[in-house]
Formats: structure tokens, C-alpha cells, sequence
């Protein structure tokens, strides 16, 4: 367990609304970007000089393309129906992580500049100038909001915290104000292909080693290709998924799923990321650039279909902003959604009874499910609302014997947040996610302790691997958090091909 | 002609101004500003008409409030269900001849009133009482419950204690239709009343009461889920298009 220097939340059997403690996560706050990250996003390196000018100037620019900031900064009306929602403010106490609370300190500044009210009255209705404090409490409090939207759930008027966040680091960005993880991964992505900065050589090699441990495990020659032409489905995945666990377990799934389909499919080197931290910043053109590597994979490859590995956010982005950002699809098959996500396309499967699956292969566990708030409240799957809640349930379902779900309140819309999304997923906010974990882990140990819950799967990156890094912190094992594609890697069983025993023969060479 | 009568009359002439010019200025303001990107919370209805009944859910039965805070939800909802009921009971000072369903919700209007004071005090309460609530009330949230609080206790108290002459009432606003000032009954409570509302209506377009027409203009709440089908595309993102 690593060191601690703050207090980790002690877990209850029924969760409490906590008083507020003033300022008690006022000194988190990311490190800051440097020159050299902010450049290749069209960021100027450091704080301006008349940045305070800018900062407006931009805000009013955001306000006439963006009608939900519009909309939100407008209408609340303080009813206060958001504030236990959000896990930061349950985790920290921290009243400026009530997500009304984190709008207001925008509101503020709209109302300053923006609104009659403000103008006239700025203390009746609590508008304030953008000062220094003001700016720094940006940065501390709009890099404590995972953009989970949990909050936009149970507001009257659907007012999305989130969408007021992504504003806030988008308006910092512009006056040279950045935070180091997000935008040097996403320079990293221009400049290699990846947030993990994995060159292609490294995937070929990464990917070969895994056709031989599966060949090895199972006898039977599972493909993994990458950068393969004229295939019909181009796979986009997020890059923890070629190297870390539990990912990886997921991508070894993926695969198999693929080989009992039939079809033929690659990865792209050259769109080798899912993951698209564009969205997390704010920055429409950012996102664009980011998924325009996909459109050029995917005509460069001649593919027919894109399908998008286990991550929360960036099926958020593929399903609902791909088409707007890289689309029209015109040149994909038209018999398929695009994109489609893997666990859509194995659900299919099972339906179909392609699967040969063995759920006994999955008895030393019993699991529970995680949804990941992207996939949960940003998106869809299959063809009807709420999609997304059942068909990774359904697959579970086909592939373990022993399902159990947490508590109502914490799982499909409701569901709370891994603690580590939103761009957050970074060391030097480590209390931060400690403490966001904090409901989550909650709902988790009850499920434990009542049901015998040993597994939690989950189908989203940063959730896996925050959890594999916050579980100890609450006495758990970081080993307890799973990929969906995992269990179905486990319970599958493969049909060996006649050309087994020769791929068998290049492969060793 | 008496001289408050003719400062209601063009303050009522003001204040009807701002509303409407203030309103529509925000509606369009609202309706031009693009949503580029596809951000419904989902679940979310995948046909224009399960759209159209998710906003008529927010907005009869505040079904989010609902899922959200119970107490709040129900005060919020009493409140809003009295303010209906008093509006429609009041359109007999404006509309001649008067339609016979206001006629007939003449009753039920009186309930409305209490409903809605009860229903604020409620809201009011939870200002004080939930230290999350007192944590992001402004000054200007206590002024407007006070306001529509005195609105209506002063409404309450003409109808049960002070009666006023409401046929002279009336004959005031259809005065107003065809710029002839008629006299105000000299009633302090009415002139109370009439001068908050006036207050109510000017500041609607520049407050928290733009939550009303926001709501309808929510992308979170307004918007299909199809954007796998239909491809989303504000106008300043296809200029992005247009460029190499
Ligand atoms: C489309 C029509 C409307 C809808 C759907 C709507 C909905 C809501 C909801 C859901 C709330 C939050 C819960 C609550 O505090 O009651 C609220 C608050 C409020 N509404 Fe409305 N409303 C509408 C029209 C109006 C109008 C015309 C007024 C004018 C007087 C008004 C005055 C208020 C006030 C003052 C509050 C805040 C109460 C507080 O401070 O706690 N609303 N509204
Ligand atoms: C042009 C605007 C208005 C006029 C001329 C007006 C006039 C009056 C009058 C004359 C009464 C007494 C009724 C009686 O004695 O039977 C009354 C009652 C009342 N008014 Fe108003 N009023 C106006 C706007 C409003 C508004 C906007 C509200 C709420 C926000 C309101 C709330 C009430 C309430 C709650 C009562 C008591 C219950 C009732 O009689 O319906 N009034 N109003
Ligand atoms: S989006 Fe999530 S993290 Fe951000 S304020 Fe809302 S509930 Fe909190
Ligand atoms: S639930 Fe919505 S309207 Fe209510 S305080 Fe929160 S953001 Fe404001």
C-alpha cells in the first residue's frame, strides 16, 4: 500500500450526506502544463499577460457556440437537488464540490460580465470579478469534476456540471493555463499515436507476444493483427489495453471474440487510442484533430466497420461525437452502426449462439458490475435506451455463473463515478481519487460482504485502472477489478482451424 | 384621474415591456446559440416524441427534482401547481369576456394560493435549515422567494380579510388595452400586490426565473439519442469542415 498522507474515508453500511468542511480540498490541484505540451495544441506555453481580458473574451466566445453553457449558467435556481450527488463532495466534504457550487464559481463571473444583475447588483446576486483567488479556484475545483454528469441526472433542468468544467479548462487553455497530464498525452497522441506513447514496432511486438500466450494456453491460433489492409473491421481500443491488467486480459477477449466470429479485423498503429482527452479539456478542435486519425485509419485500412474496445469516455466520444467530428460513414458498410462496440458485437454473438462459452471457467469469481459513467449517462448500446445497462450485464451473465448488483442507487444512471475520470486519472490528485472512490467502494464492500462479491468487472479504462490503484487504500485487492472480455476470454471456447499447425510454424520463428 | 392610479398604469405598461421584450430577447438568444455536440443524459428517448414526453414529464411532474430530493420535489411541486391554479384564476382581470373554463377553476384558484405560500415556506425553510442549501443561497434567492411570498400573502389577505373591488380592478387593465387610465381602488394591500408583481415581472428576464423557458432549451433533455444515425453539425463546426 503506498503512502498516505491524508486520511482515507472509513467505509459505512449506509451511505451519509456529510457536513460541510470548508476549504478542505482547496490545496488539490493538478501540476501545470509546460510550454512544450501547450504548444502542439494551440495553447499559448504560459499565463498571458492581459490574461484576464482574454479569459472573458473567450468566455464570451464559448457562450455563443456552446447553448448549454448558455442555458445552465442562466438557469439554475439553487434548489440544491444536486448537491450530495456528486462522490467528490461526498469523498472530501468540500462544499466547493457540490456541483452547484462548482458551476457558481463560473456563474460568478458570467453574472459579472455577462448579465444585467451582475452588472448593477454584482453582491445581491453574488457576481464577482475574475481575479487571481478566482482563477486559482478554477483550476483547483474544475480539476476535481470527472465530467461523470451525475449531477445532470437529478437536476430539473438537466444542468450538466460537466459541460461547465470542460468550458472552464477550455477558457484556461486559451490564457496559457493547462494541466500537465491531459495535454502532454495528448501531444502524445499527435506525435505518436497513443496517450502511452507506444510506437508501432512495440504494439507488433506486444501483439505477437500475445497470439504465442494464447497459443500456448489454449492450442488454438488466435490472430492479433495490426495495421492489416483490406480487413473488415478496424478495432480501435484504448493503449492501457496492449500491455496492462487487467486490460489486457480484455484485448486477449477481444480477440478470441473476433476468431469465433470469423471476420477478419487490425488495429491501426497510426489510431492505436481510443481515449480521446480532447473531450476532457474541453477543446473541440482538439477532439476533432484526435478523431480524425480514426477516419484516416479507417479509409487508409479500406475497412467496412469500426468497433471500439472497453473505455468509457471515448465510446462517449465514438458514439456520440464521432459522427459529427470525423464523420459522414458513408464509406463503411451501411448494415452496421458506426461505430459499434465490442461488447454490442459480442452480444450479438451470444444471441446468435456462436459462442461456445463455458461459465464454469469463471467459478472462483462472483461478480459484480461497475457502470462506467460515460457509458452509463453519455451513451448508448443496441437499439434501445438503456442498452448500455444491459447487454455488458447480459454478457456477464452468459459468462459466470455468480452475478450480484450493488445497490440500486450506485449502478446503471445512478451510478457513481470510478473517482479517477475526467482527466483526474493522474498521481499528483491522488487524494482526490482516494477520496471520490469513496461511494463507489462503499456500494462495493456491501456487495461483498452480503452477496460474497469477490470480482468487480468493468468496461472503461481509467475506471480499471483506478480502481486497480484505489482498492488497496480501502483494504481491498487491486486484483479485484476485471475486464468484461476477461471473463468472456475465460469462459470462451475457441474452435481450433485447420491452418492451427502451420501458423503455428511462423509464429515461432 | 388619480396620480397613483396613472403611475401603475405606466408602470404596468414598463414592467409588461421588459417582460416580453426581455423574454424574447433571451429566447432567441437561446434558440440561435448551436449545440454542437450530442450531450443527452441517458437513457435518453431515441424518437423526437419520446422527447416531447420526457420535457412534458419535467415539466408537469419535475420527474429529475423527483429522482433527485423528495422534500424538495414536493414543496417545489405544490408550489408550482398553486402558482398555475392563481394564474389561471387571475386571467379574469385580463381577458373580457371570460372563458368559461376560468370561470369554473374560480374555486380552486383560492387553494392554489395557499398551496403556493405553503409550498415556498417550504423552499424558504430549506435555506435555513440544510446547511448545503444555505451554502449556495444568494441574497438575490431569499429576495425572490420573499417577493413572490408577499405576493401572495397580500393576494390571501385581500380575499379573505380586505376585499376590493375587483370590478374596478378589471375595468383598470382593460383600461390599459386602449391607453384609458381608469382608477385603482385606493387600497394599500391591492396597490402592495400590484406593485410586486410589476417588481416580478421586470425582473424575470434578467434572474433565476429564466429556469421556465431554459428548461425547454436543455441539451441534456431536449435532444434525441440518434447520433449514430443522424450526423449532428452546428454551423460554426462546418466552417471547421470547410477548412483543409
Ligand atoms: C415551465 C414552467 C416552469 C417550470 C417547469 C419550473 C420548474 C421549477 C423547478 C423544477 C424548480 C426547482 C424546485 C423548486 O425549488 O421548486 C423551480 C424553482 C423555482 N421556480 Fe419555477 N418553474 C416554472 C415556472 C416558474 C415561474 C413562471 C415562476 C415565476 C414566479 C417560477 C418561480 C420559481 C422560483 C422562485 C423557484 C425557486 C424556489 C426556491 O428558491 O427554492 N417558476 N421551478
Ligand atoms: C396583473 C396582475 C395581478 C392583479 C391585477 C392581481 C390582482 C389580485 C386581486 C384583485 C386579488 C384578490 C382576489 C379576491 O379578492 O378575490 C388577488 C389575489 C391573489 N393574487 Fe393577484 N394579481 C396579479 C398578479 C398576481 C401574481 C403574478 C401572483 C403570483 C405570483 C398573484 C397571487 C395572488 C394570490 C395568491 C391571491 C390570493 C388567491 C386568489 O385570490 O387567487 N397575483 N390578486
Ligand atoms: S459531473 Fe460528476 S464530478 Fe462533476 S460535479 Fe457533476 S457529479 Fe461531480
Ligand atoms: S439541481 Fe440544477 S437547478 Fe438545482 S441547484 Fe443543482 S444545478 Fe442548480
Amino acid at each position: 500500500m503506498a503512502k498516505v498522507d491524508f486520511a482515507v474515508p472509513e467505509l459505512k453500511e449506509y451511505p451519509e450526506i456529510p457536513a460541510l468542511k470548508m476549504d478542505a480540498m482547496a490545496h488539490s490541484s493538478p501540476f501545470k502544463s509546460k510550454p512544450e505540451f501547450q504548444g502542439p495544441l494551440g495553447f499559448p506555453g504560459e499565463l498571458v499577460e492581459n490574461w484576464q481580458q482574454q479569459a472573458i473574451a473567450k468566455m464570451g466566445d464559448l457562450l455563443g457556440k456552446y447553448r448549454s453553457l448558455r442555458v445552465y449558467l442562466d438557469a439554475c435556481v439553487k434548489c440544491g437537488a444536486c448537491t450530495d450527488k456528486c462522490h467528490y463532495y461526498l469523498g472530501t466534504h468540500d462544499p466547493k464540490n457540490m456541483p452547484v457550487a462548482r458551476q457558481d464559481l463560473m456563474r460568478k463571473v458570467y453574472r459579472r460580465y455577462f448579465t444585467l444583475a451582475g452588472r448593477l447588483f454584482p453582491q445581491l446576486v453574488g457576481a464577482q470579478d475574475l481575479t487571481e483567488d478566482v482563477l486559482s479556484d478554477w483550476y483547483s475545483y474544475y480539476h476535481q469534476c470527472s465530467q461523470c454528469r451525475r449531477c445532470s441526472v437529478f437536476c430539473p433542468y438537466g444542468i450538466d456540471t460537466a459541460e461547465i468544467s470542460m468550458a472552464a479548462r477550455e477558457i484556461m487553455d486559451s490564457i496559457g493555463v493547462g494541466q500537465k497530464y491531459c495535454n502532454e498525452i495528448i501531444a502524445k497522441v499527435y506525435r505518436i499515436g497513443n496517450n502511452l506513447g507506444l510506437p508501432g514496432p512495440a504494439l507488433i511486438d506486444t501483439l505477437e507476444g500475445l497470439e504465442e500466450d494464447v497459443y500456448d494456453d489454449t492450442g488454438v491460433q488466435v490472430r492479433y493483427p495490426i495495421d492489416k489492409a483490406g480487413v473488415d473491421i478496424l478495432l480501435v481500443t484504448p493503449s492501457a489495453d496492449f500491455f496492462a491488467e487487467p486490460h489486457v486480459d480484455g484485448l486477449i477477449g477481444y480477440g478470441k471474440v473476433f476468431h469465433e466470429a470469423g471476420v477478419s479485423w487490425t488495429f491501426s498503429s497510426y489510431a492505436s487510442e481510443a481515449a480521446n482527452f480532447g473531450m476532457f479539456i474541453g477543446s473541440y478542435d482538439n477532439m476533432r484533430r484526435l478523431s480524425q486519425r480514426i477516419r484516416e485509419a479507417a479509409i487508409k485500412l479500406g475497412v467496412k466497420r469500426i468497433v471500439f474496445g472497453e473505455c468509457g469516455h471515448a465510446w462517449r466520444v465514438a458514439y456520440n461525437f464521432l459522427n459529427t467530428l470525423a464523420g459522414p460513414w458513408d464509406f463503411l458498410d451501411p448494415r452496421y452502426p458506426v461505430p459499434q462496440h465490442i461488447c454490442e458485437f459480442t452480444h450479438e454473438l451470444i444471441q446468435q449462439g456462436k459462442l461456445n462459452l463455458d461459465k464454469s471457467q469463471n467459478d472462483d469469481k462472483v461478480l459484480t458490475f461497475h457502470d462506467s459513467c460515460n457509458v452509463a449517462r453519455a451513451s448508448r448500446m443496441g437499439n434501445y435506451p438503456g442498452g448500455q445497462f444491459d447487454i455488458p450485464r447480459a454478457i456477464i451473465r452468459a459468462t459466470c455463473n455468480h452475478f450480484y448488483d450493488m445497490d440500486e442507487e450506485t449502478i446503471r444512471d445512478r451510478t457513481f463515478c470510478c473517482g479517477g475520470g475526467g482527466g483526474l486519472l493522474t498521481d499528483d490528485l491522488m487524494e482526490l481519487r482516494v477520496k471520490g472512490a469513496l461511494p463507489r467502494m462503499e456500494a462495493l464492500n456491501n456487495v461483498m460482504r452480503e452477496k460474497g462479491v469477490t470480482h468487480m468487472a468493468a468496461i472503461c479504462a481509467i475506471c480499471k485502472s483506478q480502481f486497480t490503484k484505489v482498492l488497496p487504500y480501502y483494504g481491498m485487492n487491486m486484483d479485484q477489478i476485471v475486464s468484461v472480455h476477461q471473463l468472456v476470454s475465460n469462459a470462451i471456447v475457441l474452435t481450433p482451424r485447420d491452418d492451427d499447425q502451420d501458423d503455428d510454424d511462423d509464429s515461432d520463428d | 384621474m388619480s396620480f397613483i392610479s396613472s403611475v401603475f398604469a405606466y408602470l404596468y405598461y414598463f414592467a409588461t415591456l421588459v417582460l416580453v421584450v426581455g423574454l424574447l430577447n433571451k429566447i432567441v438568444q437561446y434558440a440561435r446559440t448551436p449545440a454542437p455536440l450530442k450531450i443527452p443524459t441517458t437513457p435518453a428517448p431515441i424518437t423526437r416524441t419520446g422527447v416531447t414526453l420526457r420535457m412534458l414529464r419535467e415539466v408537469v411532474f419535475f420527474e429529475s427534482l423527483f429522482r433527485g430530493n423528495k422534500w424538495t420535489w414536493l414543496f417545489g411541486w405544490i408550489f408550482h401547481f398553486g402558482l398555475f391554479l392563481v394564474t389561471l384564476r387571475h386571467l379574469r382581470y385580463i381577458l373580457e369576456p371570460v372563458p368559461v373554463v376560468i370561470t369554473m377553476i374560480q374555486p380552486f384558484g383560492i387553494y392554489g394560493g395557499i398551496a403556493m405560500v405553503v409550498g415556498l415556506a417550504g423552499l424558504w425553510a430549506r435555506r435555513f435549515l440544510v446547511d448545503r442549501v444555505q451554502y449556495i443561497t444568494a441574497r438575490s434567492d431569499h429576495l425572490i422567494l420573499g417577493l413572490i411570498v408577499t405576493i401572495g400573502l397580500t393576494g390571501l389577505f385581500m380575499r379573505f380579510f380586505m376585499h376590493t373591488d375587483i370590478m374596478q380592478v378589471k375595468a383598470f387593465y382593460q383600461g390599459l388595452y386602449h391607453f384609458e387610465f381608469h382608477l385603482l381602488p385606493a387600497d394599500p394591500v391591492l396597490l402592495i400586490h400590484l406593485l410586486l408583481v410589476a417588481a416580478l415581472l421586470i425582473i424575470f428576464p434578467y434572474s433565476k426565473l429564466l429556469h421556465a423557458p431554459g428548461l425547454f432549451f436543455s441539451p441534456t433533455r431536449n435532444q434525441v439519442d440518434n447520433a449514430r444515425d443522424q450526423r449532428h453539425l452546428a454551423p460554426w463546426a462546418r466552417r471547421l469542415e470547410q477548412q483543409p
